[in-house]
């Protein structure tokens, strides 16, 4: 934080207002000008600037890193709206390399191959904010703790699969409910066993929500996939292999954003997933070695 | 009082919230069909570019613009000034684009340049508003009909043109709800001639 003649920078709440402000929409995972200007001008709300979408990450195999800062400026620069980025987790020195680039938001990502098995990054030393991936309540908590601003559920990345995201929602919701019902001197036991701070479970059980926005990611291919995480109560959508993974990247783009937008509309579902082109080829998440499940990566 | 949202993508509920506190009814609005009884509006923070071309497909822009110029009072909140400037600076969205004023989009740069700042804004009081400012624009040209209700280094950050309000702030994220009484007032003394 830091105190200037322009008032407060990197206040969590300048960090956590604008997730509020991407709500509602998609973003989208893009590896190139040309793919970040299809975003934009499908309505993306921000993009995520990669080497490699999520499927790719997945075939190449490898160590995954933080992307060419060369070709995170050259996305920065091709569109007004907001870019993010992925640092490894834990990689604490590629997200101040990212933060020294000016992306709008980091996301310490499991799609990424983690650099550190045990901590991940300590959030608050930055004035850039932090999305990261949760599978659960706990999850979640424990990132907020860590002074993440924006939480996404994690899915099942670069599957086009949607049933893991469908399961981490339904979870986290699941959990936030029992927080909700659970009287006040039943909070401490729940929050140990959440593994969770106490102080945190008291705000999930007031709001009856994350403190935070929420976004889901890691599997979503379809219109009808992003209305269906909208109607199961996500604040909005991460797109990373599913738009340009599949045959007509463009018209797949506004589908998507159109679909998020009308998510209580299949009328309109169904206008706008006709004719867009095959989607991207789908994973059975049983064929995935535990190895290849990227979602158990953090803890 | 019914004060609608536009609720293409942005933070729709923080509006909403506060306008319910006030007592008013807040139909949420995503398409013309919603805006039926609907006395004012609000179009809350998000992104410029992708509300303005959602809007564009859903035939919201020219109708809000036949809609202001019969008195319909709007509120824009960061993209929502942004949305209602005649000129911009930076790319322009498509948008309503009928107050006269030319907005800087980003004008304080990029995410790790917003901040929160204490605002003097005579007309909602004495105490200083704690206004939040997240990849801002800033109002560079005002008209001859346009008054500068606020004001940061200089440069005006708050502004009103008949019906219309324009924050390049977010006073929907803090507790204060002086700015938004003071556009549930605008409604209420607004001169709006449904159908012409």
């Amino acid at each position: 934080m830091e105190q200037n003649s322009s008032g407060l920078k990197g206040t969590f709440g300048v960090k956590a207002g604008l997730a509020e402000m991407l709500k509602g929409g998609v973003i989208m995972d893009v590896t190139n000008t040309e793919q970040a200007l299809i975003a934009e001008r499908a309505g993306a709300v921000a993009v995520m600037a990669l080497e490699r979408v999520p499927a790719d990450i997945r075939a190449a195999g490898g160590v995954a890193r933080m992307a060419d800062p060369r070709i995170v400026r050259e996305i920065m620069q091709a569109v007004s709206i907001p870019v993010m980025a992925k640092a490894r987790i834990g990689h604490f020195v590629e997200a101040q390399v990212l933060q020294s680039l000016e992306v709008d938001y980091v996301d310490e990502s499991e799609v990424l191959t983690p650099a550190d098995e045990e901590y991940h990054i300590d959030k608050w030393q930055f004035d850039v904010p932090f999305v990261c991936g949760a599978r659960n309540l706990g999850e979640a908590l424990r990132r907020i703790a860590e002074g993440a601003a924006m939480i996404r559920t994690k899915g099942e990345p670069g599957t086009g699969n949607v049933v893991e995201a469908v399961r981490h929602l339904r979870t986290v919701n699941a959990e936030i409910r029992r927080v909700v019902a659970a009287p006040e001197d039943e909070l401490g036991t729940l929050a140990k066993n959440l593994g969770a701070p106490l102080e945190l479970v008291r705000r999930v059980k007031e709001a009856g929500r994350l403190p935070v926005v929420h976004f889901v990611a890691g599997g979503i291919a379809t219109p009808a996939d992003a209305a269906l995480m909208m109607q199961l109560g996500a604040d909005g959508i991460f797109v990373g292999s599913g738009i340009f993974k599949s045959a007509n990247p463009e018209a797949r783009a506004r589908a998507v954003v159109r679909a998020t937008l009308h998510y209580q509309d299949p009328a309109v579902i169904a206008e706008v997933s006709g004719d867009i082109g095959e989607a991207m080829p789908g994973v059975e998440i049983s064929t995935l070695a535990p190895s290849e499940r990227m979602q158990e990566r953090g803890w | 009082m019914q004060i609608g949202v536009l609720a293409i993508q942005g933070d729709v509920r923080e509006h909403q919230r506060h306008l319910m506190a006030l007592g008013c009814e807040v139909p949420l609005v995503r398409r013309v069909a919603d805006l039926e009884g609907v006395q004012g509006l609000i179009m809350p923070g998000g992104e410029s570019t992708a509300i303005g071309l959602l809007m564009q497909e859903e035939g919201l822009l020219d109708d809000l613009r036949a809609r202001i110029a019969r008195g319909f009072p709007v509120y824009g909140t960061c993209a929502g000034l942004i949305l209602l400037a005649r000129d911009v600076e930076g790319p322009p969205p498509p948008r309503v684009g009928v107050m006269d004023i030319t907005a800087n989009r980003n004008a304080y740069g990029r995410q790790v340049a917003s901040f929160e700042a204490a605002l003097d804004i005579p007309a909602v009081g004495d105490a200083p508003f704690t206004a939040v400012f997240i990849r801002a624009p800033r109002i560079e040209r005002m008209g001859p009909g346009v008054a500068p209700l606020a004001f940061l280094h200089g440069q005006a950050v708050m502004a009103e043109e008949g019906p219309l309000l324009v924050s390049a702030f977010h006073p929907e994220l803090t507790a204060d709800d002086r700015v938004h009484r003071y556009f549930v007032e605008k409604v209420r003394n607004a001169h709006y001639r449904p159908e012409s």
